[in-house]
């Protein structure tokens, strides 16, 4: 048939945003704490990340190359899943496990389910956890200026000091893209600014998380202890750049506002109570597998649904 | 004779428990961490499987109809109570490995459901035979997952090194998440193998595609029906 014959399905009004514009812009987003990352951790940090890039681009070509499907790299989220990946690795990690990591992220987490839009968990914060859970020693040696030390938060945890100034700065050990708050917020702020995200879900969720410190971190609103667990760990990094995924996370608006609390409490009940001094990524992942349930909850009434029935 | 061949190729291959039926997935995921906990583990339930069949089939005119299971429960309860003390006896580092999944298999799907769709009905050689053949197919899966594993997740296979030193063991396939990915993954590859051998014969003497088919509104059912006879013709 022509195809101006074709009546499609609604909407008729198209939006110019494009998946590929939107991955683009947040992978932009996403490079002011990518080259502080390299900037702090030297040129091993940009190896990695070209690895992850590389890696977890030629597993989705390779996959749909296999599969005989439309390849569909072109939309750059292979290339964002990547980049967040590797601001996930330790600097110190070899490259195999940037390999395995992205092809986990890639095949497993995401195509076996279908690809872009199917994915039930972020890829890249999947891959990391499989990391974590499986190299575990790898994955958490930190290493700043050629000193293996613990992350401020673990050093929190045991009870130390820590310098909030440098948190914030970043001049911290921690993963590649993790440590700068600034860096973050900058990238964070481009992608509000652009509409790509909206302060629902990063603001519910840092306000509950900060409410969470507050009541049972045991030092009460202290602003030494809250800037502390606000900059440490990947707190800034999951809230504007995680949680957000727009395939993971509600896109009803009071269910954005409900997945923003619900990670909030899940990560202050992990770093509080927790064995672990970091609770980010399985707050996220936890999170993402109760979308479907919170979208069905928070689902807005039809114009003319609803009221008293007569 | 013939009759015991088919009935231990039906368990082992054909209706396979763990890749076919699904059957017995609590002891297939928790006790698959090595090769030896799953040989053990499926040959203490083969030996349960074979013991209750054949008892419960050579009862099977005595047993009331309305308390069976209750009875199947008993037999099976018996002889796993024997496989355990056996086992604390003579192998105790297998029985605290296995741990709460041995007094489990009372309560193992394939056992029950071999006494109800098959000892039950049949006679007593043939329900042995297939107790054998079930049991086996058991073991063989939990083998297989068991070898996939412990190879990734140790770098071993029965305790011996089999990757290089410088491999490094991706911990999380000995943990529980990796029992779903490994079972996943090779049913996945076995259900590509037999669709593979059952595309060209599924089609029957309806013949053409339900597009093209004369008989309005049958719905596919027709096709269906050709498709199960032709299944039942085969075996």
């Amino acid at each position: 048939m022509n195809g101006s014959m074709n009546v499609s399905s609604n909407p008729h009004v198209r939006s110019k945003a494009t998946t590929s514009g939107i991955m683009i812009s947040v992978a932009i987003a996403l490079l002011p704490a990518a080259g502080f990352g390299v900037y702090n951790f030297g040129w091993r940090a940009l190896m990695l990340l070209c690895v992850c890039i590389a890696t977890c681009v030629a597993s989705e070509y390779i996959y749909e190359k296999c599969m005989k499907k439309k390849v569909t790299i072109g939309d750059f989220s292979a290339v964002v899943t990547g980049l967040l990946l590797g601001m996930n690795l330790p600097a110190s990690a070899p490259w195999w496990i940037a390999v395995i990591g992205g092809m986990f992220a890639i095949v497993v987490v995401k195509m076996l389910f279908g690809g872009l839009g199917q994915n039930f968990m972020n890829p890249a914060l999947g891959a990391r956890c499989f990391l974590l859970i499986s190299f575990t020693a790898r994955m958490t040696t930190f290493t700043y200026d050629g000193v293996t030390g613990a992350t401020p938060l673990a050093v929190l945890k045991s009870g130390g000091n820590v310098n909030t100034y440098d948190m914030v700065i970043g001049r911290i050990p921690g993963t590649i893209g993790e440590t700068s708050v600034i860096a973050i917020v900058i990238g964070a702020c481009f992608l509000l600014l652009s509409g790509i995200i909206d302060l629902r879900i990063p603001a519910s969720y840092i306000i509950t998380f900060a409410l969470f410190i507050g009541i049972f971190g045991g030092y009460g609103f202290d602003p030494y202890f809250l800037t502390a667990h606000l900059s440490g760990g990947g707190l800034m990094l999951g809230a504007f750049f995680m949680a957000t995924d727009y395939v993971t996370s509600p896109i009803t608006p009071a269910g954005k506002y409900a997945f923003g609390i619900i990670l909030g409490l899940l990560t202050g009940i992990f770093r509080i109570f927790g064995g672990s001094a970091e609770g980010v990524s399985y707050a996220i992942i936890l999170g993402n597998l109760l979308v479907p349930l919170i979208e069905r909850v928070t689902l807005p009434k039809c114009f003319g649904k609803g009221g008293e029935n007569r | 004779m013939n009759k015991a061949g088919e009935r231990f190729l039906n368990g082992l291959i054909k209706e396979n428990p763990t890749f076919v039926l699904m059957l017995g997935m609590c002891p297939t995921m928790a006790v698959t961490t090595s090769c030896i906990n799953a040989v053990g583990m499926g040959l203490s339930t083969t030996v349960v499987l074979i013991l209750s069949n054949m008892v419960i089939s050579a009862l099977r005119k005595v047993i009331p109809d309305k308390v069976r299971i209750p009875a199947f429960i008993v037999i099976i309860a018996s002889f796993v109570t024997i496989v355990e003390m056996l086992m604390k006896g003579y192998l105790p580092d297998l029985y605290s490995a296995l741990g709460i999944y041995i007094p489990l298999i009372v309560v193992n799907c394939i056992i029950l459901g071999r006494a109800e769709a098959y000892a039950y009905k049949s006679p007593v050689f043939p329900s042995m035979f297939d107790g054998i053949g079930m049991g086996l197919g058991f073991t063989l899966g939990l083998t297989c997952i068991g070898a996939v594993r412990e190879l990734i997740g140790a770098g071993q296979i029965f305790g011996l090194q089999v990757m290089p030193s410088s491999y490094e063991p991706v911990t999380l396939f000995i943990l529980a998440p990796g029992a779903f990915f490994v079972l996943a993954v090779l049913v996945a590859v076995q259900n590509k193998v037999r669709a593979g051998k059952n595309t060209d014969k599924a089609v029957g003497s309806c013949g053409s595609s339900c597009q093209t088919c004369s008989v309005a509104g049958c719905g596919g059912h027709f096709y269906e029906a050709e498709k199960t006879t032709a299944k039942e013709d085969k075996s």
